[in-house]
């Protein structure tokens, strides 16, 4: 008897992996890096500004984008922000560390490790369940920071300029340094995301999404694997949250609040989750359509952000990135019916 | 006589009132291919997912060479050498049929990594061999939700092989099957787990499959086992007769 069965669709021929190698992602990363330096030299102070604060609010975003590979999406993301952002502007006024990038790593370790203990618990929950429990979470530091006075309670407190490499900033150079730092820690960091999404804990991430249940029969942990993505998202926070303290010099509460949540989770919708890229992109579309809508509807600028969102999911539902992600492999089907 | 490599001893499931599993004792040898048959509902696949670690038994122990796993959970056992593939196959269908090798590659061997490509090169070429084994590698670029039903079976079944098991446990492998593909279908599948030195247990309700593929067969009947023989002797026991092939009259007065 001859061992075939009937596969009913044509087959395709073999055709090598569609991943950019390392070296591309590399250079290319670099190349865009670069030229976004050298493009903040000339942009006008507003748009210098707009981008740093599109960049570090995208790193946030980036963290939620990480968590949607793995099927779950935080609506509390406001917490790690948060988090990262008091724990930078907490070490420049009380323990004296001035240093922009030092201030910018340690947002991200202290917001991981002050959810680390969370993160068990949050990787059993899925879909709203995991969402709302984010949410409360992030509210719930909302409440302790309003009640703390030690921290300036609903006011919040300011921070003084930073220091890059031990040079103390000059009015004519903060923001473009404040940029370039910006730009160069979302650069290493999405460029760490993109390799971790093309890793084999990256593809489990997908398969976890997909199938826990085969995901446990094959020995993976998918428990491990949400703890981990949860974590990973936290250091990309709580980063993010450093990087707009420095800039706004200011922090209050509202860090942590919903809305400020709702923001990331808007922007990581806008992105899709396939792309690195686009989720800076959306960030900035975000920056732009919110600096521009407050300036001309000062009272509706959230209807604008709703249309505009509207359109996206209407006409792009995998995201921004989408339009240039092949429709192949893990993006072909993501958004077929679950 | 060598210890088996698994042996189930006194399982017992209850679901309320249904009884799932009574009294189950079962020793199965290295290298056998066992059979389970028994209608809907007789407790085959209770059995298959106590000894896979998804259902706990009420009471009972199950052994896998000597060991109690009993109460292991499904990712540990498979860590242990079990495998399993499903009556409906549980796949990744937003992957492709490669990367859902590569998931269970990296997740059997317990390599994954941050920083590796998940498409490594002797990930794919493991992946690609064993594609090849089950007729599967003109597929591989292509999504599995795209795939038919019989390549999904096989690439569900490919899949648990990655970890080259001692024990591998196959929950229908034809069922969902056209007639005339499952005796192709399982001819696939037995002569790619015949490159390993494997035991298999597969549940079955085609009695020409277990027939031919069969070294032993286990009857199951309300949780119970009815027959435990050699296929022809067990297909032709009584019991077998009226509760699972329904080819012995019941004669009523």
């Amino acid at each position: 008897m001859s061992a075939s069965i009937s596969t009913a669709v044509p087959a395709v021929p073999m055709r090598p992996p569609q991943r950019a190698s390392r070296h591309l992602l590399v250079i290319g990363g670099i190349a865009l890096t670069a030229a976004l330096l050298v493009a903040g030299a000339f942009m006008p102070k507003w748009l210098t500004f707009l981008v740093t604060m599109a960049a570090s609010h995208g790193l946030v975003s980036l963290g939620i984008v990480l968590m949607m590979r793995g099927g779950v999406v935080s609506f509390g993301q406001g917490l790690v922000f948060a988090i990262g952002a008091y724990a930078a502007a907490l070490a420049y006024t009380r323990l004296g560390m001035t240093d922009a990038i030092g201030l910018a790593v340690l947002g991200g370790f202290v917001a991981t490790l002050a959810v680390a203990p969370f993160a068990p618990l949050l990787s059993r929950y899925r879909g709203i369940f995991f969402a709302m429990l984010t949410l409360a979470l992030s509210m719930v530091v909302f409440g302790v920071l309003v009640k703390t006075d030690a921290l300036g309670g609903s006011d919040g407190f300011n921070m003084g300029r930073v220091t890059v490499l031990g040079q103390k900033l000059g009015d004519a150079q903060v923001g473009y340094v404040l940029y370039a730092v910006t730009i160069v820690a979302a650069a290493v960091l999405a460029l760490l995301a993109r390799i971790y999404f093309d890793s084999s804990r990256g593809l489990l991430s997908l398969a976890v999404r997909d199938n826990e249940l085969r995901v446990e029969y094959l020995g993976g942990s998918v428990r491990r694997a949400m703890a981990i993505n949860f974590m990973l998202a936290a250091f990309a926070g709580g980063t993010g949250g450093a990087l707009v303290v420095m800039s706004l010099g200011h922090i209050d509460p509202n860090f942590s609040y919903w809305t400020t949540s709702g923001e990331f989770v808007f922007v990581a919708i806008l992105a899709g989750w396939q792309s690195v890229l686009a989720v800076f992109i959306a960030s900035t579309v975000l920056e732009v359509v919110r600096s521009f809508s407050s300036l001309y509807f000062p009272n509706t600028w959230q209807l604008s952000l709703g249309l505009f969102l509207l359109f996206v999911i209407r006409f792009l539902p995998r995201g921004i990135g989408s339009l240039w992600i092949r429709r192949t492999g893990a993006s072909r089907h993501q958004d077929a019916p679950r | 006589m060598t210890a088996p490599l698994l042996r189930a001893s006194g399982l017992e499931k209850r679901f309320g009132a249904l009884v799932a599993a009574s009294a189950i004792t079962l020793d199965v040898q290295a290298g056998e291919r066992v059979s389970l048959i028994g209608s809907n509902g007789a407790g085959k696949t209770t059995f298959v997912n106590m000894i896979t670690g998804y259902l706990k038994p009420d009471a009972g122990r199950i052994e896998l060479a000597g060991r109690d796993i009993t109460p292991l959970d499904p990712r540990a056992i498979t860590r242990l050498g079990v495998a399993r593939s499903f009556q409906i196959p549980q796949l990744y269908p937003a992957l492709s049929v490669l990367d859902n090798m590569l998931v269970a590659i990296a997740c059997q061997e317990n390599r994954l990594s941050f920083w590796q490509v998940a498409r490594r090169a002797d990930a794919v070429a493991r992946a690609d061999a064993l594609l090849e084994r089950f007729t599967l590698l003109e597929h591989r670029e292509r999504l599995v939700a795209e795939l038919p039903g019989g390549v999904r079976k096989l690439l569900d079944i490919a899949m648990a092989l990655t970890g080259e098991p001692q024990l591998l446990l196959l929950d229908e492998p034809t069922s969902g099957v056209s007639a005339e593909e499952k005796f192709p279908m399982m001819e696939i599948v037995m002569t790619a787990v015949g490159a390993q030195p494997l035991t298999v247990l597969f549940v079955e309700h085609d009695m020409d499959i277990v027939e031919r593929y069969a070294d032993r067969v286990v009857a199951f009947y309300s949780g119970r086992i009815i027959a435990d023989a050699a296929p022809q002797a067990a297909l032709a026991a009584d019991e077998v007769r009226r509760y699972v092939t329904g080819t012995l009259e019941v004669t009523t007065c």
